[in-house]
């Protein structure tokens, strides 16, 4: 057959790639609302570390001055920032179900046969995840205020540039590890092999100085996790300090995870073609 | 083998087809799903994609929305080549896949607004663009509603209203009647053909034969190869059947044993 006739050209304005964007934060601001559980098991996770679990510890683990502290702190004041940092992991992890979920359930499909390119779908989608966790964030934090955990003021702002690197970066490594999951009954397996190493190998819950007392070898593995340095990039930035390893650190991590995820849901390069057919 | 070779499809054109499917194959791993299938889908017509289960419908369907990437043949929509100008390519094209893909948590409206902002449609735009789809679905009344409150067959209206959104010229539906009942099916296949007036090109995919019109084209795909394509009156002539159904049933039949043969 022929066709003789030119196509028209296709391009799509800087307004279109903006009301995109904001359609998927949109979405994702609704269906968060919309589950309400989700918001509260985000709050009860880490409230129960800092109620209960600092508590207990607040008199065996006890916490030098070190950066960015200039006096000694509360042990609940000391976890804090790795009580953040896990509300944003939880909810990197939980976007990455959705993923699965959305990929089962075909939603998926809705949104990558739109006309942008697949990177910045995937990127307005981390976006509007990591504006959720920010949400969460601020509630943990107004919370823990009336726990007598504080920060100086101007910290509460100072810190918004640092969750929202910080929440890319661990959405990113969601949206990626859910391009290699099949099934959402494999998900069980990220919660042991991915999030709780991640939680504990990091300096969330104790300083790294400690850890080097009793085990350099877990030592280096915790500097290596990335999970420890946006912790360490969150906790300077309550304090109006910049911890420019860690930020080095959790922006390369960024940048290598979404470019992950962009290769994985590319259908000439990803995954995702190569796993058999949908059937039909 | 049984090759009809209907020329409906094939005629030359001056204005682009909805859809050209060119020589196109995929394989998962060793196992082929799909070899050298060709056909096209003119403006204003009805083709029905009609193939058992298995035979590489869905396939294509992931093929043609970019989902998988081509790597035999071409795909065109409207002239607009799906590898080489995605962008241009999907914005032409309007998809029903076969598992349903609606929020239900939220209305209809927002369901819609979600899409229009996939599209870059803006809110204003994207409000007239509502009315207008839920009209031709017959859904004014349910804009507010949430999706967990339709029923099966208007949540599928619902799915053809959002693929209608942002006004394509081809629109793909993947067994769209699947699990529904005999009047949200005629429904449904109501809707659709009437969309042909506005000149948009359909591609129904379906096992049903009973969904075939008289007026249709068909492509009668099989273990991932076009066994017949055309009109269904040439479709019919050519297997040298009573109607499409035994075309359809003469047409497998014997694939199936040339390829047992084989």
């Amino acid at each position: 057959m022929t066709t003789t006739a030119t196509p028209a050209p296709h391009r799509l304005t800087p307004t279109q790639y903006w009301i995109c964007l904001c359609g998927i934060v949109w979405r994702e601001a609704l269906r968060f609302i919309h589950q309400r559980e989700r918001f509260i098991s985000a709050l009860v996770r880490p409230l129960v570390w800092l109620f209960i679990f600092a508590a207990g510890f607040r008199q065996v683990l006890g916490v030098s001055i070190i950066p960015p502290y200039d006096t000694y702190v509360l042990y609940e004041v000391y976890i804090a920032p790795g009580l953040i940092a896990m509300i944003q992991l939880f909810n990197g992890m939980q976007s990455s179900l959705t993923m699965v979920y959305d990929r089962e359930t075909g939603g998926m499909r809705t949104l990558l046969v739109s006309p942008f390119p697949r990177w910045w779908l995937l990127t307005s989608k981390l976006l509007a995840g990591t504006m959720v966790s920010i949400l969460q964030v601020y509630a943990f934090l107004l919370i823990a205020w009336f726990w007598d955990v504080e920060v100086p003021p101007v910290g509460y702002v100072l810190v918004i540039p640092a969750l929202l690197l910080s929440g890319f970066m661990l959405g990113a490594l969601g949206m990626l590890i859910s391009s290699l999951i099949k099934q959402l009954e494999n998900f069980a397996g990220v919660m042991n092999f991915v999030i709780f190493p991640m939680f504990f190998a990091s300096s969330a819950l104790y300083p790294l100085w400690r850890v080097k007392e009793s085990s350099p070898f877990l030592y280096y593995v915790c500097e290596a996790n990335p999970f420890t340095h946006v912790t360490e990039l969150i906790r300077f930035a309550l304090y109006g300090k910049v911890e420019w390893v860690s930020l080095a650190v959790v922006a390369g991590c960024a940048v290598v995870f979404l470019c992950g995820a962009i290769i994985a849901y590319d259908p000439s390069r990803g995954f995702l073609a190569r796993r058999g057919g949908p059937g039909g | 083998m049984n090759e009809a070779t209907a020329t409906v499809s094939d005629t030359d054109t001056a204005a682009p087809a909805a859809l050209d499917v060119l020589g196109v194959g995929h394989r998962y791993g060793a196992r082929v799903a799909l070899r050298d299938v060709s056909f096209s889908v003119r403006p204003a017509s009805f083709t029905v994609l009609l193939g058992l289960n298995g035979a590489g419908k869905s396939t294509l369907f992931s093929l043609i929305t970019r989902l998988y990437a081509i790597r035999e043949g071409r795909i065109r929509i409207l002239g607009h080549d799906v590898a080489r100008e995605p962008g241009a390519a999907l914005s032409q094209l309007g998809v029903v896949f076969q598992s349903r893909a609606l929020d239900v948590d939220i209305s209809v409206q927002q369901n819609l607004i979600y899409h229009a902002a996939l599209h870059g449609i803006g809110r204003r735009k994207a409000d007239e663009q509502i009315a207008r789809v839920l009209t031709l679905v017959d859904l004014t009344d349910r804009r507010h509603e949430r999706v967990n409150n339709l029923s099966g067959g208007q949540m599928r209206r619902v799915e053809i209203a959002r693929a209608l959104l942002h006004q394509p010229q081809l629109l793909l539906l993947d067994e769209p009647t699947v699990g529904l009942d005999i009047k949200s099916r005629a429904d449904i296949l109501g809707h659709v053909r009437r969309l042909l007036q506005s000149g948009i090109g359909v591609l129904w995919a379906t096992h049903l034969i009973d969904e075939v019109g008289d007026n249709d084209d068909v492509v009668v795909l099989h273990n991932g190869r076009v066994l017949a394509k055309g009109a269904v009156g040439s479709v019919v002539a050519t297997a040298n059947a009573p109607n499409i159904g035994s075309a359809f049933t003469r047409l497998t039949q014997a694939d199936t044993v040339a390829g047992a043969g084989a």
